[in-house]
This record gives C-alpha cells, structure tokens and sequence, in this order.
C-alpha cells in the first residue's frame, strides 16, 4: 500500500525514518483533499443537473442554510485540519531534535557547492559520507547567501543562513546515493548547486572515516569523475591550488582550455593583456588579480558576465597571495611541471 | 481641490465655501468622508514606521551594549531641542487649525508660517547632528568607523538611526509642503467655519509627525 | 446547446443601444485620461492589467519552453533567472493585486452602494497613474538590469546582487501607494456613500469581498513599502540592516517581506471570492447560502490572514514554537474559506442553473480553490512543509489559487460583466470552448507540478535532474493549451466589444443591484433614484416586468 501511494504521488524512494513518518500523513492528507475536491465537484455537477434552469423566467425558493449546517461546516473541516496539525506539528518536532547521540557534521553552503566536515576528520566538497541506521546531526551555515539543504529521499530540508547556524537530524535506513539539491534560490548557478549523501553500512563508514582521519585532505567532486588526495603541505602555488579548490574558484574559472568556462581562463593569464567590458586595456597583474577577488565587479573581462562573487573577507591576505602563484604558475607551455604533473 | 477663482468673497471676509461635490448627499457627509478618509492615511503611516520599530527592537534585544553606548554619545541636547521645537510646531498648527475654523485666515497663515519655520528649525538641527556624525565617523554599515563604540553592533545602531531620522525628516519634509500650500490657502481666505477641512487634515498629517518623533527621541536618545 | 444564442427582444428589457453612457461622454483622450468617472477609471485599469496579462503571461512562457529539456534549451541560466523574476513581479504588483479591485471595484462598487461615484475621485484618478508610473518604472528597472532575485527578492542575495535591483524595488514601492489609495477610497466610500435602504446586511457580497480587501490593502501594504526601501538603502549604501557580517538579520528580511506578502495573497483572492458570490448567484438565480456567513468569512479571512506569516518561515531554523503558532493560525484561514464554499455549494441547490460560460468558470473555481486551499492547509502541516517547500508543491499550490481561483472569478467577471460595462453580449459557444480549454489546459500545467514537488524538484531552477523531464514536458503542454485559451478569448471579447449583440439592461435576468442600471451605465449611474428594497440576490419573488429575461439559453 506504501509502496503504491509513494509511486502514485511520484514521491521518491524512503531512504530515512522520518520518510515514512512524513509519507503516511501525507497520504492521509491528500487522500483527504482529493475526496474532498472531488465531492465538491460531483455535488456541483449533480446540483447542476438536477437544478438546470428549466424556464426562463424560473423563480427559486428562499434558503437559508440552518445554524447546524454552519456547526458542522466550521467543525468538520477544522477537526480534520487540527488533526492534521497535531500530527504534523508532532513530527516536526521530531526531526528538530536531534538525540544526543547523532554524529554532528559541519555543512557549508556557498555558491555554489556544498562543502562538509567532519568535527575530527576530513573535509569534502559535493559528497557526504554517513553511516546507516545511526542519528546524523547536521549544523549548516552558509559562507554567502541563504541556501537550503535538502535531500529528498530522506524528507529533510533546512536553510544555511550566513552568520548563523541552523540544524537538522536524520537517520538514514539503507545504503546508496541520494542526491542533496539546493533549495533556495542563490543565483546564476543554483540550479547546479547539488551534491550526494552516499550512506554506507555502519562497519563500512567506520572503516572509511578511520583512513581519512590520517591527516589528508579527501576531494570528491560531483561533476568531475575523478577523485584526487592533496597535501596539505607543499609550496605556495601547491597550496593556491588547494584552496582555488576548496573556494570553487575552479567552478567558473577553468585550467584546462579545452573545457567551458564561466569566467575566464587561468592558463597564460598571469602578465597577459587583458580587454574590459568598458574597453580599456590592462594588465593581468598581482594588483588586478588580487582585485579582481575582492573587487570583482570592477574591472569585468570583456565578453564576461559580472558574476564572480565577492571574496572580501572570506580569503586572507595570505590565501589570495596563493592563489596569484598558483594562477602564476599556470602556462601552457609549463602545464605538466605545473604542480607535479596533476592536472585538473 | 475646487478652484479659489471661482468662488466669491462672502461678507465676513472669506471665500465662499467650494460646491458640494455631486456624489455627497449632505456636507457633513462630505466631511466625515474627508476626515475618515485621513485617519485611515494616517494608520497606513503609523504601519509604515511600525517596521523600522521592529527592526529597533530585533536589533536592540541582539546588541543592547552597543544601542546604549551609542545612544549615550547622541547629542541629547540637540534631540530635546528638536523634540521642544516639534511640540510647539504641533500648539502653532493646532492653533491655526482653531482660526481657521473661525475664519480667522490672516491669523491661522501666520501660525502655520511659524509652524513651516519650526519644521526648518527641526531640519537644521538634525543637520547639525548628521554633520557631526559624519565628521566623527559614527556611521551605518560599512562606513563606521567610530571608535566610542566598544561594543559589536555599532553600525547597526547607526543604519536604525539614519533610517528612522531619515524617513522621519521626509516626512518632516512633506509636511512642510503641506503647511506652505495650506498657508497660501489662507492668504487667499479660503477658509470658513463651513469649510477647514484642508487645515485639519495637513494639520492632522503634522501631529502625526510629531508623534513619530515622541516615539524615536526616547528609544534614541533617552534610554 | 441547440440554436445559436438569439435575444428575444423584450420591451422591458429595453435591447437598444443607450445613445449617451459613460463611454461616449466626451470622447476625447483628454476626457478619459482625466476623468474623475470610477467606470473610466476601471477601464483604465482594464487596459493596465490586460498589458500584465500578456506580458506575464509571456513570461510564463518562455519558463515552460526552458523547462522542456533538463539542460539549457532557449535562454541561458542569468536570462531565465530574470524571466522567472520578471514573471512574478509582473504578475503580482501588476495584474493580481490590482485586478479586481482596481476594473471590477472600481466600475460596480459605487453602483452596487446607490452611489455616484467612490468618496475621492480625484484619488481615484491618481491611484491609476501612481499605477501606471510605479508598473513603467519597475519594468524599465526590469529591463535596464534585469533583477534576477525572484519577486521575493530575499536578503542577502538581493542586497548584493549586481543587476539593477534599486529601480525595481522603487517601482514596487509606487505601485503599493496605488494599492493603498485604492483600498482607502474604497473603505471610505462603503462607510458614507451607501444610499438609504442599504444597510451593511443589505450590500452585496462582491461589497463585503472588496471591504475586508482594501483594509488588508491599508494596513499591510506599508510594511512591503519600508522593506523595499530597506533592501534598496542596504543594496545602494551597504547599510548591513540584513547582513549578518555587519551585525544585521537575513531572517528580520523574511519577517518583514512576508508580514505583508502573506495577507497579499488574500488581497488576491478575496475579491475573486466576492465576483464568485454574484456570478452564482445570478447563474443559479438563487438567493445565496448563507450571506451573514459569507460576509463574515471574508472578514475573518482578512484578520487572520495577518497573523498567518510564519509559515513561509519553517524551514528557515525558527523555533517549532514559533512554527507551531503560525500553521494553526494558518488552519483557521482554511476553515473560513471551508464555510465559503460549503455555502456556494448550497446555492447551487433548488437552482435555476443555466449553462454558460460564468458557471463553467464557476466550477472551475470552486474545484480549484478546495484543492489548491486543502494543499495549503497540507502545507500549512509543519512536518510535510520540511519536504515540500520551495519544490514546485509551492508553486503548484500558489498557481492553483492564483490561477485557479483568481484568474476564473476575473475570467467570470469579465463575462458576466461585459454586457454591462459594454452594452452588448460575448458569443456564448465560443466562450463556452474558452472555458473549457482554461480549466483543462489548467490542469494540464499544474497537477504535474504537485507531482514534481512530491518528487523533489525545487524551485527556480533553470536546469534539472533528469528524472524529472516527463513531467516538465506535461506542464508545459498544458501551458500552452491555457495560452491558447487565452488567446482566444482575447480575440472573441474585442470582437464583441463592436459586434456584439446589444445586450440591454439586464440580459442575465440578475437581481444584483447594479443590473436595475442601464447597459452600459450613464456617466451618473442612475437614469432613476435607485430604491433598495429588495435584499442583494433574491430570486424567489421576481416581479412582473423581470420576470422576462433578456437572454435565450
């Protein structure tokens, strides 16, 4: 019966406890509605059949609906609605309460990707690992605007407010991926703002927190199919590329020419003559490239749409200082040496 | 409003009262739909100030230190000046309004030009204080930079501050407006104990003003 | 439906064009752009909001083709960002606010009262260029820069962003003084305008709707005023009242937007409800159901409608306390809107119902007001809300009422009116072909999008996971089979408005109040002193001389 009401309303699978709580009354309510709307419509057609004007000229009796009619229209509905609300509001409740047991994970929205950590272990951007069948908290906050986190398998949706940190629970009840999407309309590339919860059995998640709490920084990125471990130690422009990643700064900007780009490319862009949408030439110096991160609607590229954030007070002097190395050691006749033959 | 041109002087010295409009049965009807009509104006302004006490109130709970501090270091002799320079405004209308009633329009036209002067007066002041939280740096958002305030949340103060005073000194502004026209009115001796309603209703639109100001001097100044 | 439509020319009814109304009374520009008449003031607005319609409805369009592929289709990611702005801004602050009130309200409220005109013309006047500016300022903000913030424009995305967002926010902020100077003139002219004999019990309900509708406009649209100009000092200055960084709220934003946006919607559909009660009325010709009731709701709607905010905040991170609150106030609008249509469904009962193109609209509009108002109160359900909110359950429940409901009573407005404002009759069979295109072409959009919230797709969202294209596809199918009805009834009304056979004084056989008038109305109103002695919508003893309706079904 669960199984053809959740595919009747196109609901998608039941991937966590509240699932079920949240379908079975979502069921209970939309039945509720449906024979409702119907019985409106079937009396009205009905009344129009039996009452259709005969005569031009008909005349009607008086009504006056009686003082019963009235009681039972105000209770009926509003017991059903205040039924409806105990219930619903009992739930909500619920999924506001994490136990005290839940692991926590740190989520951070920004535009526009989802970036997780764990309180002792590794960082990620894009995927989320959790165990099954255990209460994980969520704390969320956002680095820019309001976003929302939500993951439709599991029924569970919170908004990640900037400067402030808001919290939902869940436990997950099977292994697999389940798609988180961003719920809250945050710009040019919200409609991409996605990641994944991969669920693991408990043993498996154990296991696998074990190796990445070793000290290495773990990278997973929804539209790359490739995943790559990266030294937190190494030179500047090693470390300009890390954080180039961690900030998305190569969402938009790309290092690979053959590949699209929202921003323009970094390859060859240190020192190069550069066009600007009000036509006057610069060039792509440690000054513009810094500005350009903290001031980014200054001085846009020709041809480019003035859609870079703003990065004022979210990178510091020194990670905006190794980023400008690590565009600066982007050539494309130097690509391989680059940072140790990766490429991206 | 129906033309002066039109109308005759009357034997008392004012100008015949403007023709009933053709919709209104009675004058008195007329009148109470004018009167209604501006109260329900006026609650529409009261709702519009009611958002920035909100605001007052949200960010006060969030950094009380700060709202004190700052309220501290506003000049309160400034803001009692303005508060006295207000009320005595409100007498001055009140009183024209009462001339005008009696058809005393040279009288009600030199008290609403004390009125319109005293709303200046207001404006001035206010200046004063802007200047000098320019020159001091104790400014909203981004731009503060004012070192009195020890406490986080300065420059939220400050954006309540100018927002309020700002929306209030507009309002000064077009009450000012208001004044002058109906002013010009009863040089013209368009007044009459049969028709006021224009004097009551910019003067009403004024006390309203005042009143704004009653609620903004204590919140800011005082507490 | 047997012969085509036919009048049988009846003396009483007078089916002669009246020489002089208010439409040739002076037929320069100059006459109607400075009229103080309220019925040229409504046309005004009709022309206003039918330029909305269309363009909003372009809008929409141009959405639905995106959404046809799960990738980009016709337009990049910024330009659909700004369609969908664009759509709701338009549609909102441009046609369903003003709508009813402003064409409907306007043209019949002083009729409807005994009364020349409302209390001031001259504001009257004024509220439609404030209008007109406030509409011409936001679209040329729209189009210089093209705000891309969606029409909730929520802080801190749309105090940073770098499109042009100060031009429309004022643009807004004009357009609401036009609301309020609507809502007081109205306000002002039921309570010193009604001629002798009608008594508040006495008024007819479309009265009551458009009442409890201007004091939501007085009292709500000033808080939506000092937001816009919160959003636009903090987007021009950096004033940090709702950036967090600078000791601001992004959360005191959605209070205070919501505070007025939430009572809107009722701004929306209480007059829709008020047009449903004359239209059935005059179908069924019937006396209503209930009327103490009706009248009562549409207050209670109106109260309660004010404290029901929240709701648009549940997922935000308030507290459940907070959130449990508001969904029970937000039940209680449900309950009233309940009482409604058990009531409307009553007066259908011992009926004389005539098939025509209003009733079709009417039942148009009562199934979509249960099943858009339930879905409301469904979401109004805390715990479902975590799952469907800002997924296209939303915007299928919004559309459903907007759509659904508004746009039907405008729709059985427009029909059952026209003969009065225009003298002359619509062609019922095509009309009858409108109506049913509408209703199933409705359907056709909306109900998929309940199920694509159901199945997680969120809103705004230009690309989308690829499991959700069959539905998308649905919905913009129905789309444009709602366009196509649209269309054609644009094109049959123009038609009519020359061609149409002359309808005379009261072809429906209404026992409204504004139907003793002639067709269409003198610049005055009345050819003779209006006497109120019959109730509003009493059909059981229709004299003599109506007893002969002027309209062969």
């Amino acid at each position: 019966m669960n199984e053809f009401m959740r595919r009747l309303l196109f609901l998608p699978e039941q991937a966590s406890t509240f699932a079920k709580d949240v379908d079975y009354l979502h069921y209970f309510v939309i039945s509720v509605t449906m024979a409702a709307s119907a019985a409106v419509a079937v009396v009205a057609i009905g009344f129009f059949w039996k009452y259709r004007r005969r005569q031009e000229n008909q005349a009607t009796p008086f009504i006056a609906p009686t003082a019963m009619f009235e009681v039972l229209a105000i209770s009926v509905p509003l017991a059903f609605f205040l039924l409806w609300f105990v219930i619903g509001f009992r739930d909500f409740v619920k999924v506001s309460s994490p136990p005290p047991d839940a692991m926590d994970v740190y989520v951070q929205g920004k535009q526009w990707m989802w970036k997780f950590a764990y309180p002792d272990g590794p960082n990620s951007v894009g995927v989320l690992h959790v165990p099954a069948n255990r209460p994980v908290r969520l704390l969320v906050t956002s680095r820019d605007v309001i976003h929302s986190v939500f993951v439709p398998a599991f029924r569970i949706k919170i908004d990640a407010l900037p400067g402030r940190y808001t919290e939902i629970w869940f436990t997950a009840t099977k292994p697999g991926r389940y798609q988180i999407l961003c719920t809250e309309y945050c710009g040019a590339q919200h409609s991409k703002m996605w990641g994944e919860v991969v669920v693991m059995a408990p043993e498996a998640f154990d296991e696998w927190i074990k190796e990445q709490q070793r000290g290495l920084v773990t990278r997973a990125d929804v539209l790359a199919d490739e995943t790559g471990q990266v030294s937190l130690q190494g030179s500047l422009a090693q470390m300009g590329k890390q954080i180039a990643v961690a900030q998305g700064c190569l969402r938009c900007h790309n290092v690979d020419t053959s590949l699209p780009s929202t921003g323009p490319s970094w390859v060859d862009l240190y020192q190069q003559t550069t066009k600007l949408t009000d036509g006057r030439e610069i060039i792509a110096d440690e000054a513009y490239l810094t500005e350009s991160m903290m001031e980014p609607t200054v001085k846009v590229v020709a041809g480019y749409q003035p859609l870079m954030p703003n990065y004022q007070g979210k990178l510091t002097g020194p990670e905006a200082a190794a980023i400008v190395e690590y565009i600066k050691s982007l050539r494309s006749d130097r690509t391989a040496q680059a940072i140790g033959g990766e490429e991206q | 409003m129906e033309s002066s041109a039109a109308r005759k002087m009357t034997a008392e010295g004012w100008l015949e009262p403007p023709p009933l409009p053709h919709h209104y049965e009675t004058e008195e009807n007329h009148k109470h739909a004018l009167r209604f009509g501006m109260w329900l104006f006026l609650g529409t302004e009261v709702l519009l100030f009611a958002g920035i006490f909100v605001g007052y109130f949200v960010f006060r709970t969030y950094f009380p230190e700060a709202f004190e501090q700052a309220g501290r270091h506003l000049s309160l002799f400034w803001g009692t000046a303005n508060t006295l320079v207000l009320l005595t405004s409100s007498l001055t209308v009140a009183t024209a309004h009462y001339y005008a009633e009696h058809g005393k329009n040279r009288n009600a036209f030199w008290l609403l030009t004390a009125s319109i002067a005293m709303g200046g007066m207001f404006l001035c002041i206010k200046g004063i204080e802007y200047h000098d939280k320019f020159v001091e740096l104790a400014l909203p958002g981004k731009f503060f930079h004012y070192n009195e305030i020890t406490a986080p949340g300065g420059p939220i103060f400050y954006v309540v501050y100018f927002f309020a005073t700002g929306l209030h000194a507009l309002h000064v502004i077009v009450g000012m407006s208001l004044l002058t026209w109906v002013a010009v009115r009863c040089w013209r001796k368009e007044f009459s104990p049969q028709y006021y309603a224009p004097v009551e209703n910019a003067g009403l639109y004024w006390h309203l003003v005042d009143l704004v100001w009653i609620f903004l001097y204590p919140l800011l100044y005082l507490v | 439906m047997t012969a085509p439509i036919t009048t049988t020319a009846s003396p009483s009814s007078g089916a002669a064009f009246p020489k002089k109304s208010y439409l040739n009374d002076g037929t320069s520009i100059r006459s109607w752009l400075l009229t103080h008449d309220h019925k040229r003031i409504a046309i005004l607005y009709l022309v206003g909001v039918l330029i909305a319609l269309f363009l909003g409805g372009v809008f929409a369009m141009v959405i639905r083709l995106e959404l046809l592929t799960p990738g980009p289709t016709i337009i990049e990611a910024l330009t659909y960002n700004r369609m969908f702005t664009l759509h709701g801004l338009v549609m909102i602050f441009m046609f369903m606010i003003p709508v009813i009130p402003g064409v409907f309200g306007n043209f019949f409220l002083p009729i409807m009262l005994g009364a020349k005109d409302v209390a001031f013309p001259k504001w009257n006047l004024t509220s439609w260029y404030v209008y007109m500016f406030g509409s011409a300022l936001m679209l040329w903000g729209l189009i210089i820069g093209g705000a891309d913030t969606g029409w909730t424009f929520y802080a801190p995305y749309s105090t940073t962003t770098t499109t042009a967002i100060t031009p429309v926010l004022l643009g807004v902020f004009i357009i609401g003084f036009s609301s309020i100077l609507t809502g007081l003139n109205f306000i002002v002219t039921i309570h010193t305008l009604r001629a002798p004999g009608v008594t508040w019990f006495k008024m007819p309900l479309f009265v009551w709707a458009v009442y409890a509708t201007s004091i939501i406009q007085v009292l709500a649209t000033p808080v939506l005023g000092l937001t816009t100009l919160l959003v636009a000092a903090e987007h021009t200055f950096g004033f940090g009242f709702f950036d967090p960084a600078r000791g601001g709220d992004p959360i005191l934003f959605q209070h205070l937007f919501w505070f007025y946006s939430h009572p809107a919607v009722y701004i929306m559909v209480l007059p829709s409800m008020g047009v449903i009660s004359e239209v059935i009325c005059a179908v069924a010709r019937k006396n209503i159901f209930g009327y103490k009731m009706i009248a009562m709701s549409s207050l209670g709607i109106a109260f309660v409608g004010f404290f029901a905010w929240g709701h648009h905040l549940f997922t935000s991170g308030q507290s459940p306390f907070d959130a449990g609150a508001f969904a029970a106030i937000s039940m209680l609008v449900g309950v009233f809107t309940a009482i409604k249509v058990f009531n409307w469904v009553g007066t259908l009962y011992k009926g004389a119902i005539a098939f025509t193109a209003p009733f079709v609209y009417i039942c148009g509009f009562l199934f979509f007001l249960v099943f858009g108002g339930m879905t409301g109160v469904a979401l109004a359900t805390v715990s479902l809300d975590v799952h469907w909110q800002d997924t296209y359950f939303v915007v299928a429940h919004f559309h459903f009422i907007m759509v659904g409901a508004v746009i039907m009573g405008f729709l059985a407005a427009l029909h059952y009116w026209f003969p009065k404002m225009f003298g002359r009759k619509y062609p019922e069979n095509w009309a009858l072909l409108a109506a049913g295109l509408i209703v199933l072409g409705f359907n056709a959009t909306f109900i998929p999008q309940f199920l694509l919230g159901n199945a997680g797709m969120p809103r705004r969202y230009y690309e989308y996971p690829e499991r959700f294209t069959s539905l998308n596809v649905a919905s913009t199918a129905g789309a444009s089979l709602l366009a196509f009805g649209f269309i054609i009834i644009a094109i049959y009304l123009a038609i009519a408005l020359k061609y149409g056979e002359v309808a005379g004084r009261n072809p429906w056989g209404s026992r409204g109040y504004e139907w003793d008038v002639p067709s269409p109305p003198p610049t005055e109103n009345f050819d003779k002193v209006p006497v109120f002695t019959r109730g509003p919508h009493e059909y059981q003893d229709v004299p003599e001389e109506l007893a002969k309706v002027g309209h062969g079904i």
